[in-house]
């Protein structure tokens, strides 16, 4: 399908966002909590937060959520009584990076791959993603190295890149986009002529894609290496739970005498109880293991499975670790290795 | 409409407390009926997160009562409940939860008639409080 | 930091540590935890005010202690770190060097535990005038205004568990979380899971915590987790006189008591 373009003026974005309103859908959109950013229910576009490189939490919250209720049961005498989960609120996710935007392929491709969760399914399908092209990046971003780009339209129904004059070039990119553009036709004016490129962040590419995934399966039996690189590791969850591609999820019953539910939570690799089992045995019993199972993960396995790799180059991991593990140092590490 | 009749959960230790409840009864004093009570065996067998607990599953108001100091069945129980409960009550003032619900006595076998008005009191003032519904409702939320 | 270099090649050459854990240049400005082995790569060793880690979170993890025998870089938080876990029996005199910072970034090299008790007592250990006021800030609010501050805080969290993982005094090889007979605190990163995480969290903190502040900056949300465990450490000390990581053999204040405690609750 070939991608429409359109100009959206920067004063039509409030606009935009009340037509949407009244059109029942609900838009979460970075807004700035003190020194942090989170997407979080907004009714205009002046709340927003401004001049960020990205936001400390992912979007995934929004079809997955950190803690969810699968099922939800009361007991009434002897009848238990099962609550069907909600139709999920229509949403409008504004704002997201590209590389943001390319992780719902990554989060879908799990969780349709060899069950359908309705769930996350439903969510997914009630969400429209209006992404923001980035026209800066730091030091911790990678996407032009793992096949993304700071004007990618991967997985955006609607990329809005500004230009100059602080207007938008909008690009149409699916039909979930078509349907608001349809919302509110006026606002979306002829395309400027003005070239996409010239506004987009430099992102220099870091390490050599293949080159890694050449080499990560001989790498699995070099253990000085991985000791070496999680020496500093704490085996805490953050770079897990701030990734918008990590998918892992731990289930949990939580009951009384008047009903229950089930939940489903974030988990990570990194924690040592992820793969302990009831006997006590831990395949992963030291942190060097669990490092290297996040790596080979996202970059070995996922690819063998899925066809692309697990990452977007985000670089939350790096920015948020308080041990300062930095993934991309450790990803070129292994790339040029000889 | 009814009035509000709130439940008040309270943590005694088996020695002093619980039996100086049994004295009021025997001795058939009546006194506010919305107290459950809970028996363990010593005051410092009770975890801080107890009260808590009782607050998430519905209680308005929670009572801690044990033996008077030197007077503790298994000697220094109650000395070491004291030192948490001094610290315990400080944090839960820091962090905004209602410290006026939460009330502390020490009972002892033969104060049958300190038991009925301590909770007569504590009744009194919960039911001026109302119901925690502050509590209850943060304990349902943040589930999507 | 020519100094810092030069004492960690010595003690390295002569055999007398096998690894100095200091920090090393991180991401961008930041520093990081690095673990010298050779001689020849003291270079890496840095000082400066980006140095803010607490290292001795790494005395206790299972692949540190394997490289050897340690000297440690030290701010005052991670000497008493030190001398707290070894209070708790986590570590023995010989076990460690610490090569201590002052206050006014000064090497002091700490021989012995005896050696860190000796620094610390000459320094004043209570908040500085800012960690103060930001504490009566909260103080100050009504009760109601600190629940909902502290509620708006906690919604952020997301279970991420970075708290545990940076403060060197949760090295409960299992923690309590982990145990699901009965499931204590809730897992799930709702409300209630939330604040019964922090609470316990901070409890089991009380009278232990050494004021590293490595939660607040460990939190990935930027939750002020540091507030909860100074609140504790200042009315264990304002009620008990006792303070974390003074002596190597120290009571744990929860654990003691006094017949002249005194409250004004008790019936």
């Amino acid at each position: 399908m070939t991608i429409e373009r359109k100009l959206l003026k920067k004063d039509s974005v409030e606009k935009l966002f009340a037509k949407l309103k009244a059109d029942g859908r609900r838009i979460l959109a970075p807004k700035a909590r003190g020194e942090e950013i989170f997407f979080e229910e907004v009714s205009s576009a002046s709340e927003m937060a401004r001049d960020y490189i990205q936001t400390t939490l992912s979007a995934k919250g929004a079809v997955f959520p950190c803690c969810e209720a699968l099922l939800k049961y009361t007991l009434e005498g002897k009848d238990i009584k099962i609550q069907d989960p909600q139709e999920p609120k229509p949403t409008v996710l504004f704002g997201l990076r590209p590389c943001d935007a390319a992780s719902f392929a990554i989060l879908n491709s799990v969780f349709s791959w060899d069950y359908n969760d309705s769930q996350f399914r439903n969510r997914m399908k009630n969400t429209a993603i209006i992404g923001v092209s980035c026209a800066k990046a730091d030091e911790y971003c990678f996407c032009t190295s793992v096949g993304g780009s700071p004007g990618d339209t991967k997985g955006s129904d609607i990329l809005l890149t500004q230009l100059s004059s602080g207007d938008y070039l909008a690009e149409i990119v699916t039909d979930k986009g078509k349907e608001i553009v349809a919302l509110a036709p006026e606002l979306f004016e002829a395309a400027p002529s003005e070239d996409k490129e010239k506004h987009l962040a430099n992102v220099p590419v870091k390490f050599d894609l293949n080159q890694l995934m050449q080499k990560l399966p001989a790498a699995f039996n070099n253990n000085e290496l991985w000791l070496e690189q999680s020496l500093r590791c704490l085996g805490c969850g953050a770079c897990a739970f701030v990734c918008p591609a990590c998918v892992c999820f731990d289930i949990q019953d939580e009951a009384g005498k008047e009903g229950g539910k089930r939940l489903r939570c974030w988990d990570s690799c990194g924690f040592s109880l992820f793969t302990l089992h009831t006997s006590g045995h831990n395949p992963r019993p030291v942190q060097s293991q669990r490092w290297r199972q996040r790596l080979m993960h996202k970059f070995s396995y996922f690819n063998d499975r899925q066809k692309f790799i697990g990452c977007v180059g985000c670089g939350r991991c790096s920015r948020l670790c308080p041990a300062d593990m930095n993934l991309l140092e450790h990803l070129k590490a292994i790339a040029e290795a000889k | 409409m009814a009035e509000f009749e709130p439940k008040i959960v309270a943590f005694v230790c088996n020695w002093c407390t619980y039996a100086g409840a049994d004295l009021t009864g025997t001795s058939r004093i009546k006194y506010a009926s919305n107290v459950r009570m809970i028996r363990l065996p010593c005051t410092g067998r009770i975890d801080f997160m107890l009260l808590l607990k009782a607050f998430e599953q519905g209680a308005d108001g929670v009572i801690v009562s044990g033996c008077h100091p030197n007077d503790c069945h298994y000697t220094a129980g109650n000395f070491h409940a004291r030192r948490r409960w001094i610290i315990f009550r400080s944090f839960l003032d820091f962090l905004g939860i209602d410290t006026r619900r939460v009330h502390f006595a020490w009972v002892s076998a033969a104060e049958g008639a300190k038991w009925a008005e301590f909770v007569n009191s504590v009744t009194e003032e919960v039911t001026k409080l109302g119901p925690y519904e502050n509590y209850q409702k943060m304990a349902q939320a943040g589930v999507e | 930091m020519e100094e810092l270099r030069k004492k960690a090649r010595e003690l390295l050459t002569s055999g007398a540590v096998k690894v100095i854990i200091g920090y090393g240049k991180g991401s961008g400005p930041k520093a990081r935890a690095i673990f010298v082995r050779k001689p020849e790569q003291t270079d890496q060793l840095i000082f400066n005010d980006q140095c803010l880690q607490n290292l001795a979170v790494y005395l206790t993890k299972p692949e540190v202690k394997a490289l050897g025998k340690p000297a440690i870089v030290a701010k005052i938080p991670a000497l008493r770190a030190i001398l707290q876990l070894a209070a708790e029996n986590q570590l023995k005199d010989e076990d460690l060097l610490a090569l201590g910072i002052s206050p006014e970034g000064k090497l002091v090299e700490l021989a012995s535990l005896k050696a860190i008790e000796d620094f610390l007592a000459g320094l004043s250990l209570e908040l500085t005038g800012e960690e103060k006021s930001l504490l009566e800030k909260i103080e100050k609010m009504s009760p109601e205004e600190r629940w909902n501050f502290w509620q708006d805080q906690f919604k952020k969290c997301v279970k991420c568990y970075a708290c545990r993982a940076s403060c060197p005094m949760c090295y409960c090889e299992r923690c309590l979380c982990e145990c699901n007979q009965p499931q204590w605190v809730p897992v799930a990163s709702h409300q209630i899971g939330n604040l019964d995480w922090h609470i316990i969290r901070a409890m089991h903190l009380a009278s232990r915590c050494v004021n590293c502040g490595d939660c607040a900056r460990a939190c990935p949300v930027g939750i002020p987790l540091n507030l909860l465990n100074q609140k504790l450490a200042e009315e264990v000390f304002k009620q008990f006189s006792a303070r974390a990581g003074m002596k190597a053999a120290q009571e744990y204040a929860l654990c003691n008591w006094k017949l002249e405690d005194k409250e004004n609750f008790i019936r």
